[in-house]
């Protein structure tokens, strides 16, 4: 029965889940309003339902009373800020909320049929952080000077990294985490905020050679300070991230390729200086070969998505635990295995759903400024480096799935840039609501 | 009065601004409401100032990211569809032991239909993987437990996946029932397999049959061996091997051993590549010779007076031969050893041993005499053997060796075909025939004659390898039938039992008998 209930989800969770990307899809061929409310009402209603479906099995399966209870505190968390968010914000767009929920929501089921523990720990984190975000949107709104601190923000960033690099702890092969006060996190999670901020300041401002010149080089000291800390996928999004922002700024093509062949020659270098970027290579060509060693952790992952198959093994019907950091870098594969091959490509659509909602309010907005902010391709490309690396696709980087993976540092992180894009959302909004009044009442006092 | 209701129109499709579209929308307004009053209109201008053409790179960068999210999921697409069968069948994959749990183990059949595993269900749900052929398929088939092996472990996927009618399926998990997991077909016969494996008797040694045309193994027997069904009483003792016999190793694929004159198929090859007047070679055998610093003798010091290339050849004449291998250049020598697949991996999914060909260009000249003969640190396995008489009875096509001709539902219906693989063409056509009337003059004049006069033709080398003071040599002898159109290629060794002539040739002529009856 147990078992049964458990099949019948997994298919059940895939049509749910289609019918919401579908919605989420179809939100932007409409215009009018009403009708888009009524789609967001039901995005959040399949979320809702997609989250009992899964925590019914979960509990099926442990048969435990804490599953309930973290069940019923989700609940309650959600339905609150699902509350207060549009009560505060009234020009709030639901649909990064919505997506934002639904990618919270699926990283807690996966984490809880992994892991309990760091299931709760996930929930209270992601909570702690959606609701410290609140200010996010008012600040970015109301605080009109954050374009002018780009060297602050630059200097800002290279001394969180370098102070990494001399007191960081070294975890997965990588020196970027740092204990504070008991507290271990990662602080290149948030030198990725900070990091948009100041190039999307200093490059809003001027574009000539010179300046530029000078931006790139200190955008290259965040990259190769996080090279010598053996955070790759960190530099590479660092660096695709600066990349993207330059071409957008300048409009010159002609950095971005430039930029790219320099890319190339330095990966190049770095092969042949650096001996882990050999062996995540060498992984990533024959796995099978090095499958006792450096190839276990993706051999791992492709036997998880392989023998969970198009309809997955349905949820504790497979072996993800056996995939090493499965919890975080590697959850897309536990994701694939568990809820099928059509869930992890739908998983994939609704990444896509939001970067075209993060373009679509990016071109909206007139300041060059928020207007690089907004894009947040950052975000995008790292969920680009997650699910390339674990699918073979790419050599893996060790970057986590945003919202979905295990990691304090990474989900606060996360919340803080949806929040950021939704303050320039509310903002344009806003703006655009004054404009229209002001129009408005002009023309009444024509009359 | 029509202005005013435009305008009140304008609000709202400014609130629910289409993607892509807001500028327009707004350029118009902007030219409509000039010299409207200030507040308004310098917030207008500001943000025409500022507005500026970033959308067109923007749009440029979302095609890249769409591009690259459509590739990841092109590439996981093609991961599921064509790849992940083949990735997930990989022993080092522990989900297997979860399917079990609601898949009755499939069986192993050979080609001509008979059970060689199956899984019985008792009355009360117990589970056991029964061998009807006890010893006979020990190693090709493997065992279940202990650790699986052979096809048990090649196919292992395959065997507890099942592929019955959908609606049987989704009915048996409704009803708590396991389903059948999909037979295993695999390309054994079991006729000549059971040749085989009487024609060995009880002496140590390993047999491969395989066909040269496809690379199906039609039969493949290893001794020592065990009974797979008793596997767990017996298991301590088969580890323990007090008596050295090592049954757990299929030597058809692991066992390593001298080739002895087997190899000098390779040489005599290499010779004429490097020699293109090697129809004029001639030598003179007194049975014993020096060649640089070392004495080589042919087998019991039989001197076979004048002898050229193929006399040499069927004759098996050691001091011809290491006379040869003073013209040979040592750095091809090493080339043509390493494209025939020593020193690499072969292409096969059966546990197997490389084989080993330690002479390179820097290696004493002294080496040569003895590795030419198919004696020094050579070591080949009997599959490899098998392989490299393929090539030349397949007219220097080297096909991929398989066990498993295809998987099948319970009902019968085809799930996966194995198809023939080339493996590389590793000589010419006329280089194969030359090779082949050489290994035809060993059966009809040569070491093999006890193969002559039969109702079909046969070529083939025999082989003595020495590999111990005082013991018998390992007794080798890879050939193929008929000569002109080869249908069944023959690999066998048996261990310390002498020439052979002796003893491994009549094990051929018993094979090609009961094929060709």
């Amino acid at each position: 029965m147990i078992n049964l209930f458990t099949q019948i989800s997994k298919y059940l969770n895939i049509v749910i889940i289609a019918f919401y990307t579908y919605n989420a899809f179809r939100v932007f061929s409409l215009t009018d309003k009403d009708k888009k409310d009524k789609i967001y009402r039901k995005m959040k209603r399949i979320i809702y339902l997609f989250h009992f479906v899964c925590y019914v099995v979960i509990f099926l399966n442990t048969s435990s009373l804490k599953v309930v209870e973290l069940y019923i505190a989700q609940v309650a968390a959600m339905s609150i800020i699902f509350a207060i968010y549009p009560w505060i914000y009234s020009n709030i767009s639901k649909f990064l909320l919505n997506n934002m929920m639904l990618l919270l929501t699926i990283g807690y089921v996966m984490l809880t049929r992994l892991n309990f523990d760091k299931a709760m720990k996930q929930f209270a984190i992601a909570t702690l952080s959606i609701v410290i975000c609140i200010v996010v949107p008012i600040i970015i709104e109301k605080i009109k000077k954050l374009q002018k601190y780009g060297w602050v923000y630059g200097a800002l960033g290279i001394a969180i990294l370098l102070s990494v690099l001399f007191l960081g702890v070294s975890n997965y092969g990588a020196t970027n985490w740092i204990t504070i006060l008991g507290f271990t996190f990662q602080p290149s999670e948030f030198v990725k905020i900070i990091f948009v901020f100041c190039i999307a300041s200093l490059l809003s401002k001027r574009q000539d050679f010179k300046y530029v010149v000078v931006v790139t080089v200190l955008a290259a000291a965040h990259v190769l300070i996080l090279v010598l800390e053996k955070d790759l996928g960190g530099a590479l999004i660092f660096f695709v991230t600066y990349l993207i922002m330059l071409y957008i700024a300048t409009s010159q093509p002609l950095y971005f390729f430039a930029g790219l062949g320099a890319g190339c020659v330095a990966s190049y270098l770095a092969y042949h200086m650096f001996s882990h970027v050999r062996v995540r290579v060498a992984a990533w060509r024959d796995p099978w070969k090095l499958i006792d060693n450096e190839g276990y952790q993706v051999s791992q992952s492709l036997f998880a998505i392989g023998t969970g198959g198009w309809f997955g093994m349905g949820l504790y019907q497979g072996l993800p635990t056996s995939i090493p950091v499965v919890d975080s870098d590697f959850i897309f594969s536990a994701i694939s295995e568990e809820m099928g091959g059509f869930f992890a490509i739908l998983l994939i659509l609704i990444y896509i759903s939001c970067f075209l909602m993060f373009v679509t309010i990016s071109m909206k907005i007139q300041d060059l400024f928020y207007k690089l902010l907004a894009l947040s391709t950052l975000y995008m490309f790292q969920v680009f480096l997650a699910i390339g690396g674990v699918t073979k696709f790419i050599p893996s980087t060790g970057v986590t799935l945003p919202l979905v993976s295990y990691g304090g540092s990474s989900i606060l992180s996360s919340v803080i840039m949806f929040s950021i894009i939704q303050g320039l959302f509310i903002m344009n909004q806003d703006r655009n609501e004054k404009i229209e009044k002001k129009r408005r009442k002009s023309q009444k006092a024509k009359k | 009065m029509r202005k005013l209701k435009r305008r009140e129109e304008n609000p709202k499709k400014q609130k629910n601004n289409k993607i892509f579209s807001f500028h327009n929308n707004r350029s118009k307004e902007n030219k409509e409401n000039q010299g409207d009053t200030s507040a308004y209109s310098e917030e207008l201008e500001e943000a025409k100032v500022k507005k500026d053409g970033k959308n067109r790179e923007i749009i440029h960068i979302t095609y890249m990211f769409v591009g690259l999210f459509v590739l990841v999921i092109g590439y996981f697409s093609y991961f599921m569809i064509s790849k992940s069968n083949e990735v997930i069948n990989n022993p080092y994959n522990k989900r297997h032991d979860l399917l079990a749990e609601h898949i009755v183990r499939g069986k192993i059949l050979s080609a001509d239909g008979k059970t060689l595993a199956e899984t019985v269900v008792d009355d009360k749900g117990n589970e056991t993987r029964l061998y009807p052929y006890r010893n006979m398929y020990s190693h090709v088939v493997g065992r279940f437990s202990k650790g699986k092996t052979g096809i048990e472990s090649i196919e292992n996927f395959h065997l507890l996946t099942s592929n019955d009618n959908a609606f049987v399926q989704i009915f048996n998990e409704l009803s708590g029932e396991k389903n059948i997991g999909d037979n295993v077909v695999a390309t054994l016969d079991t006729k000549l397999q059971e040749i085989a494996y009487d024609a060995l008797g009880n002496q140590k040694g390993a047999i491969v049959v395989m066909e040269p045309s496809s690379g199906k193994i039609l039969a493949m027997v290893s001794k020592p061996d065990y009974d797979p069904n008793e596997i767990n009483s017996n298991w301590e003792k088969l580890v323990e091997d007090k008596e050295n016999n090592s049954a757990l190793i299929n030597r058809a694929t692991q066992g390593l051993y001298p080739p002895g004159s087997i190899f000098k198929i390779l040489t005599v090859l290499e010779y004429m590549r490097e020699n293109p007047d090697y129809n004029d070679y001639k030598y003179n055998c007194t049975g014993e010779d020096v060649f640089n610093s070392v004495k080589i003798h042919c087998y019991n010091n039989e001197s076979h007076g004048t002898v050229d290339i193929k006399k040499s050849f069927s004759e098996s004449c050691n001091t011809s031969f290491a006379n040869m291998g003073t013209k040979i250049n040592m750095k091809l020598f090493r080339e043509l050893c390493d494209s025939f697949l020593f020193n690499s991996n072969l292409p096969t999914n059966l546990p197997y041993n490389p084989s080993s060909f330690t002479i390179s260009g820097s290696s004493n000249v002294n080496e040569m005499p003895q590795t030419v003969i198919g004696q020094g640190k050579t070591q080949i396995t009997p599959l490899h053997a098998a392989l490299i008489t393929s090539t030349v009875a397949n007219g220097g096509v080297m096909m991929k060796p398989y066990v498993v001709d295809h998987v099948e539902n319970v009902n019968g219906t085809v799930v996966k075909k194995y198809m023939p693989e080339i493996y590389k063409t590793l000589m010419t056509p006329e280089e194969a025939q030359i090779l082949t009337s050489f290994m035809e003059e060993t059966v009809k004049t040569g070491t093999a004659d006890a193969l002559s006069g039969k109702k079909y033709t046969s070529a083939g080398k025999t082989g003595s390898a020495e590999h111990q003071d005082g013991k018998r040599p390992h007794s080798w002898y890879v050939g193929f039938a008929p000569a002109e159109k080869p249908e069944i290629v023959v690999s066998i060794i048996v261990e310390s039992a002498g020439t052979g002539s002796a003893y491994a040739v009549p094990i051929a002529s018993k094979i090609f008998d009961a094929y060709f009856k």
